[in-house]
């Protein structure tokens, strides 16, 4: 990630725990060294905002495992499933999860031109990913497996759309990143904002794991 | 965030910021390209074994799970290169509260709804068992 | 063009929401013309509404809190006196009229009273108890100020346009489905309840961050007041509960407009999933309310005992415990559901351990007073109202929490009883005392003692008359929300909760005559230390009111309650800490961020309740269109000159030096 240049010292576990050249006169080895700098303070404030919205999906994932069973007589997951375009997007998502980390690598080196075009790959392949579940959801629609046709496909609409919807708003993000980084160059505020939105990117395709797992994989052989 | 810091601050690492002994862009670019192999593999492995069928069926869906939390730790660690060092303590304090609370609510909304299943099992569903 | 808004939307033919609209409306309209008339805006605007500073937020927040505590509290009167009428009568509020006052009763009182007091007093204290000069993201508690706030206006917007819910306070499905509240009610209780939750959550993310990356240098984790320790519990908790909130309402907002099946009969949806969920929010909900109120009572105890708190250590513990345990007892709210006595058991059992660490809490603060110089101040007297009444409402949740008797006691009043007795006693008392005890802080003037104490007496005196009823009443086997009874042995109980309604209301007044004088006698009230109660933790270490950069110089930590120990240096000394060197400070600057994205999330809200679907991609776009401005500022911040610190703080050091050469003199008096 950018600026890394954070050394890792003699004493990378800090056994010893107290750097006299860092704590305070009378420290105890619990936070006491003031006010964290910004970035570390912006990434944590973003990490605990990851948190909270990987509990959201907790309770989509939790809905979905109680629902999914329901198919009031309509499809079930297994006739429904198509395992060839879930490991393209599969493919296309972790894809672009990489070249958001070369991104990074990118801005570590302020590299305009290598950000960009870094920054570009992710935001194609992630509207790659996008479009293939919407494919998906299209033909699921047309074969009338819609929503609101039970229990069981209006909480798999919810889980993956949420999902979906997470990428979407992360692609407005990424666009408007770009714009950033071109327009601004690499101030501190811009990189700080770079780096939570790797954060965020990273994080859907952690999320995305659990979805082809839990949905599709199991939903396919049970 | 205001004023700077009188002294500082130095046993945290933010979120996502690499940490390590090469640090520049060999060592990101190994991090990273070390992480999709590991990533690819394991994605690979998952819809080999949900396809092929060489295990023992009933085993599957367990296996599938170990392979998504191995690959969960995989990106946690090359992507979001979350260490166990003491500068992560709180960031993996957070993350642990987090899994905590994702599993609360995952195992106790299945547990529970199970139960409430099996005990308010509506009447016609009760016949059909009966007959 | 305006989906399903027409002119039949305002209920011009019935007479008391028409009337109670009316009010609302025009006391706005009045307020809004009086400010611009007296030509305040500009300086509401500066200074209030685009404000970033944590102590402007919070006293927003409270300020917010109070006005939707009259309104929360007309409803309590209008369902009492309703009860009180319609022994064998129809009384005067026909069903469906008060169906809705009791939703928004429960509504309101949570998520736009306690809700925003215990956040008011959260914003308002915590960076001041850390040392700090403002929290870890200004803009960002700014803007979740603003979607509380807007979360509120379309609450009181149904009061007016349309209706609100009539599903309860927690919109329980199948009844809150399109099929049985096809009306707009519905959806204006989630639409201003996701929003608001928005900004909640937002709240709860700055102040984890706040608490966990910004504290004074050498305020190590176990040197924290008790109060930022209680506040990281709950904000933790807002972050782990919240979108779990969100969620459920999501999925029942599909189901009503996209004709989802989560939480329907048909299509294999399931109702009892809504319970689980909404519970796992709503317990953790309870304990996000009154943690931080038990941590006003820990520095009110220490405080007016003068005295450290008793066993900080195992307070901390016994807070980080309630913290985890609150995340493992949701099913105690549906016990009669039928998940069948193992499960039932063991959610049982937890929920009776909970009663452990509170009662470390509890013994924690009797053994501050102990031994102690206790003054009794009106602050001290709603922290011992509430340390009695909450002990009789956490016996009641015992009880509640044994499943026999929960089967017995389910939805009937004695349930009512039993969490007003905890949230009137715990949160709304916790609030009160915070109020009290952090005013002059915030003003710099103190309130009046006189009529304080007052207020309090009529408060307890009517909580006990109006809900000591309630449970004979749950025993005698009356249910929630009943509209008319004809049952003759219920009657004098319900009328003596009237009463005692009444007795609250006296309360309230009192308390508003309280505000009224104070401000009135405000220069008789001044308190140039900015330390009235002789504190112990860093707020009273600043002026008051506080500059907004809140410390000159950054105060360096070397004990537990940092401001006792500077002060007992001082006084041993006689003199003040030699004058610091003053640098120029960088601050936040100001922005409409906040004010600008409630607007649009109002104008969203209101269009999505009355399906006018261009006015919602319009008011998104005009959110997004906030957003990148924002992201454009080049400038954040703005310095104060070092000369400018040095005057504000040399004026607060000599009023400190004043005041401790008359109290030497004193003790001298004295001891001669």
């Amino acid at each position: 990630m950018s600026g890394a240049t954070i050394r890792a010292g003699h004493d990378p576990y800090r056994i010893g725990h107290r750097h006299p050249e860092l704590a305070a006169p009378d420290s105890t080895g619990h936070g006491e060294g003031g006010p964290a700098p910004q970035r570390i303070v912006v990434a944590y404030g973003f990490w605990i905002f990851l948190l909270s919205d990987i509990v959201m999906f907790s309770a989509f994932f939790a809905t979905y495992a109680v629902l999914h069973g329901n198919t009031a007589g309509g499809p079930t997951a297994q006739q429904l499933f198509d395992l060839r375009n879930t490991g393209l997007e599969t493919i296309f998502l972790l894809a672009s999860s990489f070249a958001c980390g070369i991104a990074s690598l990118a801005v570590e080196q302020r590299n305009q031109m290598f950000t960009q075009v870094a920054l570009l790959i992710t935001g194609l392949l992630g509207l790659g990913f996008l479009l293939l579940e919407l494919r998906e959801f299209h033909n699921f629609i047309l074969r009338g497996a819609g929503p609101g046709r039970s229990a069981f496909l209006t909480a798999f609409f919810t889980l993956v759309g949420c999902h979906g919807l997470h990428i979407t708003c992360g692609l407005l993000w990424l666009g408007t990143m770009m714009a950033q980084f071109l327009a601004k160059g690499f101030r501190p505020y811009v990189e700080r904002r770079f780096m939570c939105f790797s954060l965020f990117w990273h994080a859907l395709d952690i999320i995305w794991v659990a979805i082809f797992t839990l949905v599709y994989l199991i939903g396919k052989i049970t | 965030m205001t004023g700077e810091t009188p002294v500082p601050n130095g046993y945290d690492t933010a979120p996502g910021d690499r940490y390590e002994d090469t640090p520049g862009l060999a060592g990101g670019l190994r991090t990273y390209l070390l992480g999709l192999a590991f990533a690819t593999a394991l994605t690979a492995a998952s819809f080999w074994i949900a396809t092929a069928n060489f295990i023992y069926a009933p085993a599957i869906p367990m296996a599938l799970v170990v392979l998504a939390i191995a690959q969960m730790g995989i990106h946690i660690v090359f992507f979001l290169h979350i260490t166990t060092s003491p500068d992560n303590t709180n960031n993996v304090m957070a993350l642990a509260f987090g899994v905590l609370i994702v599993c609360l609510v995952i195992f106790g909304s299945l547990w529970i709804m199970a139960h409430m299943n099996h005990n308010m099992m509506p009447a016609t569903a009760l016949m059909r068992m009966q007959q | 063009m305006l989906g399903k808004l027409t002119w039949d939307a305002i209920p011009f033919d019935q007479p008391i929401p028409l009337a109670a609209g009316a009010f609302v409306v025009f006391s706005m309209l009045g307020m809004v013309i009086f400010l611009a008339v007296r030509g305040y805006v500009p300086y509401l605007w500066r200074e209030w509404i685009t404000s970033v500073d944590h102590k402007h937020i919070g006293i927003m927040y409270c300020t917010l809190a109070m006005v939707m505590l009259l309104r929360g509290f007309i409803d309590a009167l209008m369902m009492r006196s309703q009860q009180a009428l319609a022994y064998r009568a129809p009384g005067y509020l026909p069903p469906e009229h008060y169906d809705q006052i009791f939703s928004a009763h429960g509504t309101i009182m949570i998520f736009f009273v306690a809700m925003p007091f215990v956040i008011g007093l959260m914003n308002f204290v915590v960076p001041l108890q850390l040392g700090v000069r403002d929290v870890a993201f200004p803009t960002l508690n700014s803007v979740g100020f603003w979607l509380t706030a807007a979360g509120a206006l379309l609450i009181n917007m149904s009061l007016v346009v349309g209706e609100f819910s009539r599903a309860g306070w927690l919109g329980f499905p199948p009844l809150s489905e399109l099929k049985y509240s096809p009306g707009v009610g519905v959806d204006y209780y989630l639409w201003a309840l996701q929003i608001s939750g928005v900004g909640t959550l937002m709240t709860g993310i700055n102040f984890v961050t706040t608490i966990l990356k910004m504290r004074a240098p050498g305020m190590s984790y176990t040197r924290m007041p008790m109060f930022c320790w209680t506040a990281l519990a709950s904000n933790l908790l807002i972050v782990a509960a919240f979108p779990v909130l969100t969620a459920t309402f999501a999925m029942l907002l599909l189901d009503r407009y996209c004709g989802f099946h989560f939480f329907t009969n048909e299509a294999g949806g399931n109702a009892m999933m809504y319970m689980n969920l909404i519970w796992i929010w709503g317990h953790p909900e309870v304990y996000i309310l009154v943690l931080p109120a038990f941590g006003v009572y820990s520095e009110v105890v220490a405080t007016f005992s003068s005295k450290p708190l008793f066993g900080y250590r195992s307070m901390v513990i016994a807070t980080m415990a309630i913290c985890l345990l609150a995340f493992m007892v949701w099913l105690h709210h549906f016990f009669t559901m039928g998940a069948g006595a193992d499960v039932n058991a063991i959610f049982g059992i937890a929920s009776m351990i909970i009663a452990v660490p509170t009662g470390v809490k509890v013994f924690n603060w009797l053994f501050t007073m102990y031994g102690g110089r206790v003054r009794f101040s009106v602050a001290m007297h709603w922290a011992i109202g509430f340390i009695i009444t909450f002990l009789i409402g956490g016996m009641t949740g015992v009880l509640l929490a044994v499943p026999p008797a929960d089967f017995v006691l389910h939805n009937s009043l004695f349930l009512v009883a039993h969490f007003h007795n905890v949230i009137i006693g715990g949160v709304l008392f916790g609030a009160f005392a915070g109020y009290t005890y952090w005013f002059p802080k915030a003003f710099g003037f103190t309130l009046d003692e006189r009529l304080g104490k007052i207020a309090f007496w009529l408060w307890i005196v009517g909580f006990y008359l109006a809900f000591m009823p309630l449970y004979v009443l749950g025993l005698l086997g009356m249910t929630r929300r009943m509209q008319h009874f004809d049952r003759p042995e219920w009657y004098p109980w319900v009328l003596a909760a009237g009463v005692g309604a009444l007795v609250i209301l006296c309360g309230i007044f009192v308390m508003i005559a309280q505000l009224v004088v104070s401000i009135r006698t405000r220069d008789q009230r001044r308190e140039p230390t900015g330390d009235p109660w002789d504190g112990r933790t860093l707020e009273w270490a600043t002026p008051s009111p506080p500059p907004e950069f809140n410390f000159a110089v950054l105060p360096n930590v070397k004990g537990e309650e940092p401001y006792w120990g500077m002060k007992q240096r001082a006084r041993e000394a006689t003199r003040l800490t030699p004058e610091p060197e003053y640098e120029p400070l960088h601050m936040p600057r100001n922005s409409p961020t906040g004010f600008v994205t409630a607007f649009f999330a109002v104008v969203t809200g209101f269009a999505l309740i009355w399906h006018i679907w261009w006015l919602v991609a319009l008011g998104l776009l005009g959110a997004y269109a906030t957003f990148v401005v924002f992201a454009w500022r080049d400038e954040s911040e703005f310095v104060i000159p070092a000369e400018e610190v040095a005057r504000i703080d040399r004026a607060n050091r000599a009023a400190r030096e004043a005041y401790l050469t008359q109290s030497q003199s004193q003790t001298q008096g004295q001891t001669i």
